[in-house]
């Protein structure tokens, strides 16, 4: 019987057409709920029963006057109470039907009365006094819950000190604490039927933020979402999350409580992950039971939330109901009645405190569209974080992806994290997803910046407005700091991203230049990439470059070099033809058929090439792609530009032969176009970019031989020699030495690098240099070192010691290069003395332990000619405990790679009689024997040396025979290598000594190929396939003899 | 007409336009007087377009569509003030509009806005041009608010810039139309010999 109860009634039974209440059991709900109120009255509040109503409320009754029995004087047709009021007027006054009453005890005592028929008769007592509250205090109370008097009422109150009216006051206190039980009633009602939907969310959340903020009194230190942006069916949720039907995601700070960062889904309210500061990304699992509501959550998770609460219930319902009841309510009026509401009963100190609340709150609204900006987390640091874990992401998929690449490609030098995605997305599948979380819409900033509003101003005119008022805006805007992410992500925010990709669907070649210019500015901002992408820019953009219009062409290369920088775009470019004609812009020759007259626009051939060459660079990260510039015929037109003197078209140029010469074929198509000799003509340009990038191009086609030769024959040594000496730009660094290492893959080019003094150089780089310098220094130095001069040179240059110390580092790639220019150079004697007392052999021994097969067998590599020239070199592996057991247990490994230098390694440690063995105890045999049925040579060889050399202990020759070693090795006879020819000869020599292995060699036509190899040039063959026939002759020859006599 | 008066006169607006040759010139005298039609010549009066046949041909032949605009470009042509557009103001104006260097263009922009002719552009010369660019939006209190504001940052451009590019920007969307999109087809019409049309 109060306010609520009208509306409530209202709501439920929305759109009816006569002024009765439906029958549902929400209205029925509330009818109990009233009737025990009133029924309670007299017990509770006895006084406030016998006040007296300012007009009665009357409706018509089923009761029969029969019903009534004492306190009651009655007749056939009317019954009458005899309770009266001060003027003698009876409080209930029956006279059939019609019914009046006019005191609560007396409401209390009909409804006794009528006993089953109670629901009908407050139904019908409802549904005829739709205004209770007038009836029963007067209008002056009705009102004041409306409007702003009520302040003055309180004051009269205060004044006056009427009982009266101070009854009054309580029962108008009664009847509104029954409203609220009755709204509360009626939530709980609906709310079990109504799954929560982001409309009903946001009003909660507004609701509580007002009554959040510092001190005692509020019910919330703070609540905010973590994101301001909202999507257009009004969740906050990322979309990928509102398939899950998550609404938003909420930070709550109760006063007693941690942090909470609450989920809001249709399902209801629960806690997730949290965001963790050093993360900044939601960990979206539920960790806690769902709550139907975002009120209820909060009350079971802090007291003082619920305590305050209760409190403020009367004032936040109240509110939460309005908000239902008149959705279009004018927000001021409605901040003007939780004002005035917030007052009732409570002293002068919370009405100022609201007041200033009030205020604020109507900031609030009429900042709406701000919210975009205020600030949860600090952005820039966000991101900062979410590119770190990145990064550590692709590293992780890195490292896995390594064992994949070959040991020499594998590393290539890369400025960046972002250039590691790169790599990563090449080798990867294109239907993969970009790993990069594509929104993040909050700011830093708490305040707007003066910029956003003057910004969505003129995306207002963009949009409204015809040619005239758009580049007046499209001008304005230019004018815009917009390589600040404050104006870049603003023109989104208000979306203008919409707009401006809009703009170039039109026949306006004005407003398309003014949007084109715009974008690329804005572009280079990732999200904004991202997001014009989704809105379908792309497709836009490539439909431009057709335009006659050499400016437009420019505009949306230049966007879309820009656009393009992952891996979901340059997709988009590849799939909406764009590959073909941004290889046809490189084509500057045939664009001339713009009118001469747009003067004012006029750009030049030049540049138009340039700009798709800068478009190509950005595409050309794909492997995709970089087929389709191959087919679309791009690498003529690339050769044809790089004969121009004009830098800034150099760059993107060779930036795109760079990036594509990871491909064979463009290796191939790159050599035939003659490209070589303008990238060496390139290095010697002032440019340092256009450096580093020849460089890097040459880095990447120099696997060829012949584009070795080339590079030498056009002078391109000496200009990698002498970049060498500038090490202030490390990346170019970085590049030149890779490029320098690829190139002394070639001996000649050796021999011109050290009449160049380049190797001096490059030692003095092993220190102080950064990894990706480090492993092409090393790199080069290991080839430089394979000739006997240069070892010379870098062991007086001093080149030992550093390279020793680096074999300690973690870098797999670096490690693989040290092991073997330390191996190189122990090749000489004099250098395998230093490294002997640095203990670089303990070090390049305990790197067989390493995970990475590339980095044992380099390094079992290098250990074989540590052991060759180290002065007791018995003693020495010895010395190094369970070296040998490590070793052996290599053979083991499943890469070929591994066991060809660890059969090596075997060979040099079985010279020594000690160490043979040892081996032999860890059993060597059997694992020797058991590869003996490879098809590598480089195995082979590898193998039938080691098993030569451990046939010289014991009974090893015959435990090879027992082992199935023989009939493998007669095999390696056929193969087409003098290499493995020799050292199966020798193994097969050893084993002759043994009168089985001879028999099994016989069975296997080894005879027959021996003798073919008695015939060979090769003297150790010779000697070695004649001993063995000569064993296995002999053993024939005992047996005729044992036979005859 | 007879020919050697057509002859005459090609020579002479030949050797007074800098950027026609001789066939354009008589390619859009012939079009001048297909567009006037048959009207005898008589002494004293003047052969050429009126106000409302010019603003017909500004409409179906370049598509524009502001009134205010296209009376301004009226004007712009009719440089004798005499209310029709005769022959060799025609020919002086084309040439202004299809040819015109940028200075050139920016002295006719700068007419067409100076609405007074007092040679200043004010701000309420520039509201009157910008008045039917934006699209009033009923919920607005002010529906010239957006216009003012448009005018503001339109001069304040102008100070910034010193004037030179920016009127040019906006004279060619005022006229986008006329300059950039129907220029092409309008002159291949117009000038139909491709043997002539080269040197352009």
């Amino acid at each position: 019987m109060g306010v609520a109860l009208t509306r409530l009634a209202q709501w439920t039974a929305a759109g009816r057409g006569t002024r009765t209440l439906e029958t549902t059991p929400l209205n029925e709900a509330i009818l109990k709920e009233i009737i025990m109120f009133v029924e309670s009255f007299i017990y509770k509040y006895p006084q406030e029963a016998h006040y007296v109503f300012v007009d009665p409320l009357q409706w018509k009754t089923n009761l029969n006057p029969s019903a009534f029995e004492s306190g009651y004087s009655v007749s056939e047709t009317t019954v009458k109470s005899e309770e009266v009021d001060k003027n003698g007027k009876p409080l209930l006054f029956l006279s059939v039907p019609q019914i009046k009453v006019r005191s609560f005890g007396q409401l209390a005592r009909l409804l006794l009365i009528a006993k089953n028929t109670k629901l009908q008769e407050a139904q019908a007592c409802v549904e005829a006094n739709r205004n209770p509250i007038a009836k029963i205090l007067g209008l002056d109370y009705d009102t004041l819950t409306e409007d702003s008097s009520k302040v003055n009422i309180l004051d009269k109150i205060i004044k006056e000190d009427d009982p009266e009216i101070d009854m009054k006051m309580k029962i108008a206190m009664l009847l509104k604490q029954l409203d609220l039980h009755l709204l509360n009633h009626s939530l709980k009602h609906i709310s079990l039927e109504i799954r929560l939907n982001p409309g009903t969310v946001k009003n909660d959340i507004e609701l509580l933020k007002r009554f959040s903020g510092k001190g005692e009194h509020t019910v919330l230190e703070y609540i905010d979402y973590t994101s301001d942006y909202e999507f257009s069916n009004g969740c906050r949720a990322p979309p990928w999350r509102q398939v899950h039907g998550e609404i938003c995601y909420v930070l709550v700070k109760p006063h007693d409580v941690e942090t909470l960062c609450v989920t809001c889904s249709s399902e209801g309210v629960f806690l997730n992950g949290g965001k963790t500061d050093d993360e900044g990304e939601i960990n979206y699992e539920r960790k806690g039971a769902v709550y139907k509501d975002l009120v209820t959550f909060l009350k079971e998770k802090s007291a003082k939330f619920s305590e305050n609460m209760s409190k403020q219930e009367f004032a936040f319902s109240e509110e939460q109901q309005k908000e239902k009841d008149q959705p279009n309510e004018e927000p001021k009026k409605e901040e003007a009645i939780t004002f005035h509401k917030a007052v009732t009963g409570s002293d002068r100190s919370t009405q100022e405190k609201n007041q200033i609340n009030f205020g604020k709150t109507r900031m609030t609204k009429r900042l709406e569209p701000s919210l975009n900006w205020k600030a949860t987390v600090d952005f820039k640091e966000r991101r900062s974080l979410v590119r770190d874990s990145q990064e550590e992401k692709h590293i992780g998929r890195l490292e896995k992806a390594r064992p994949s690449v070959s040991p020499g490609r594998a590393q290539i030098v890369r400025k960046s994290a972002e250039k590691i995605e790169e790599i990563i997305s090449e080798s990867s599948s294109e239907s993969e997803e970009d790993e990069e979380p594509p929104d993040h819409r909050q700011e830093a900033n708490a305040d707007l910046p003066s910029e956003y509003w003057q910004i969505q101003k003129l995306v207002k005119y963009l949009k409204g407005g015809n040619q005239t008022a758009t580049v007046i805006a499209l001008c304005s805007m230019k004018d815009f700091n917009l390589a600040h992410e404050t104006c870049q992500l603003a023109i989104r925010d208000v979306g203008g991203l919409e707009v401006l990709i809009n703009l170039l669907d039109t026949d306006e070649v004005k407003c398309k230049i003014g949007s084109l210019k715009i974008l690329k500015e804005i572009s280079h901002n990732p999200q904004i990439r991202r997001n014009i992408v989704d809105l379908g820019g792309l497709p836009i953009m490539v439909k431009i470059l057709d335009s006659p219009y050499k400016t437009l062409k420019c505009l949306a290369a230049e966007t879309i070099a820009n656009v393009a920088k992952f891996r979901r775009a340059r997709r988009a470019v590849r799939s909406h033809g764009g590959i073909t004609k941004l290889v046809a812009l490189l084509d500057c020759g045939q664009n001339s058929t713009e009118p001469a007259q747009s003067s004012l626009y006029e750009t030049r051939d030049m540049e138009v090439a340039r700009c798709g060459a800068l478009a190509l660079w950005s595409c050309s990260k794909s492997y995709a792609n970089k087929e389709a510039i191959r087919k679309a015929g791009g690498i003529p037109l690339l050769a044809q530009l790089l004969k121009t003197s004009h830098e800034n078209v150099l760059i993107p140029v060779v930036g795109t032969l760079q990036e594509c010469a990871s491909e064979e074929s463009y290796r191939a198509s790159i050599k035939a176009e003659r490209i070589i000799e303008n990238l060496v003509k390139n290095l010697n340009s002032e440019n340092e970019q256009l450096q580093e990038h020849c460089a890097m191009a040459i880095y990447q086609c120099a696997e060829d031989e012949e584009t070795r030769d080339l590079v030498r024959l056009h002078g391109g040594l000496k200009p990698l020699a002498s970049l060498l000496n500038n090490t202030d730009n490390k990346e170019r660094l970085a590049a030149v030495t890779g490029a320098i290492w690829k190139c002394s893959i070639s001996k000649e080019n050796v021999t011109k690098f050290r009449e160049y003094k380049a190797i001096e150089t490059l030692v003095g780089l092993l220190t102080d240099q950064p990894e990706e310098v480090l492993v092409n220094v090393v790199g080069a130095l290991g080839e430089c070192c394979q000739e006997y001069e240069n070892r010379v040179i870098v062991r007086k240059c001093g080149g030992i010691q550093p390279l020793v110390n680096l074999l300690v580092g973690i870098n797999q790639a670096l490690l693989v290069n040290v092991t073997k220019a330390v191996g190189a150079c122990a090749l000489e004697p004099e250098s395998m003395t230093i490294i002997d007392r640095l203990d670089g052999v303990r070090l390049l021994w305990s790197l067989l332990k390493n995970p990475h097969p590339d980095v044992k067998a380099s390094a079992a590599w290098a250990l074989c000619p540590c052991i060759q020239n180290a002065k007791d070199a018995g003693e020495m592996v010895r010395s190094f405990v369970g070296g040998l057991e490590l070793v052996v247990n290599l053979l083991k490994s499943d890469n070929k790679e591994v066991l060809a230098s660890v059969c090596a390694a075997i060979t040099n440690i079985a010279k020594d009689q000690e160490n043979l063995a040892v081996i032999t105890d860890h059993g060597v045999v059997p694992l020797l024997s058991k590869l003996a049925n490879t098809n590598s040579d480089k195995l082979r060889r590898h193998l039938a040396e080691a098993i030569s050399h451990c046939c010289m202990w014991g009974r090893n020759r015959v435990a090879f025979g027992e082992h199935n070693a023989v009939a493998p090795l007669v095999r390696y006879l056929k193969s087409n290598d003098t290499n493995v020819h020799r050292a199966t000869a020798q193994a097969l020599y050893q084993l002759s000594e043994d009168a089985d292995n001879c028999i099994t060699m016989h069975e296997n036509g080894a005879v027959k190929l021996l003798l073919d190899m008695v015939g060979s040039p090769d003297q150790e063959l010779q000697e070695a396939a004649a001993g063995c026939i000569s064993n296995i002759r002999r053993l024939a020859l005992a047996t005729e003899k044992a036979r005859y006599t | 007409m007879n020919r050697k008066k057509l002859q005459k006169l090609t020579e002479t607006l030949t050797k007074n336009c800098k950027h026609f040759d001789k066939f354009e010139v008589k390619c859009l005298i012939n079009l001048f007087y297909t567009l006037v039609g048959d009207v005898t010549e008589r002494q004293g009066v003047v052969i050429g377009l009126d106000r409302n046949a010019f603003r017909n041909i500004l409409h179906v032949t370049f598509g524009m569509t502001d009134d205010m605009i296209m009376d301004r470009v009226f004007r712009g042509f009719d440089k004798d003030n005499d209310g029709c557009v005769n022959v060799s103001e025609w020919i002086y104006g084309l040439s202004l509009f299809l040819r015109g260097t940028l200075e050139e263009k920016m002295k006719y922009c700068f007419e067409v806005f100076d609405l007074n002719g007092d040679g200043f552009i004010s701000k309420e010369e520039m509201f009157h041009m910008l008045k039917n660019s934006l699209l009033k939006q009923p919920s607005e209190e002010d529906p010239d608010e957006g216009i003012k504001d448009l005018v503001e940052i339109t001069l304040k451009k102008m100070v910034n810039m010193g004037n030179l590019e920016f009127y040019i920007e906006i004279f060619c969307t005022n006229l986008s139309t006329f300059i950039l999109q129907s220029r092409m087809e309008f002159e291949t019409q117009v000038f139909k010999d491709p043997n002539e049309f080269n040197d352009m």
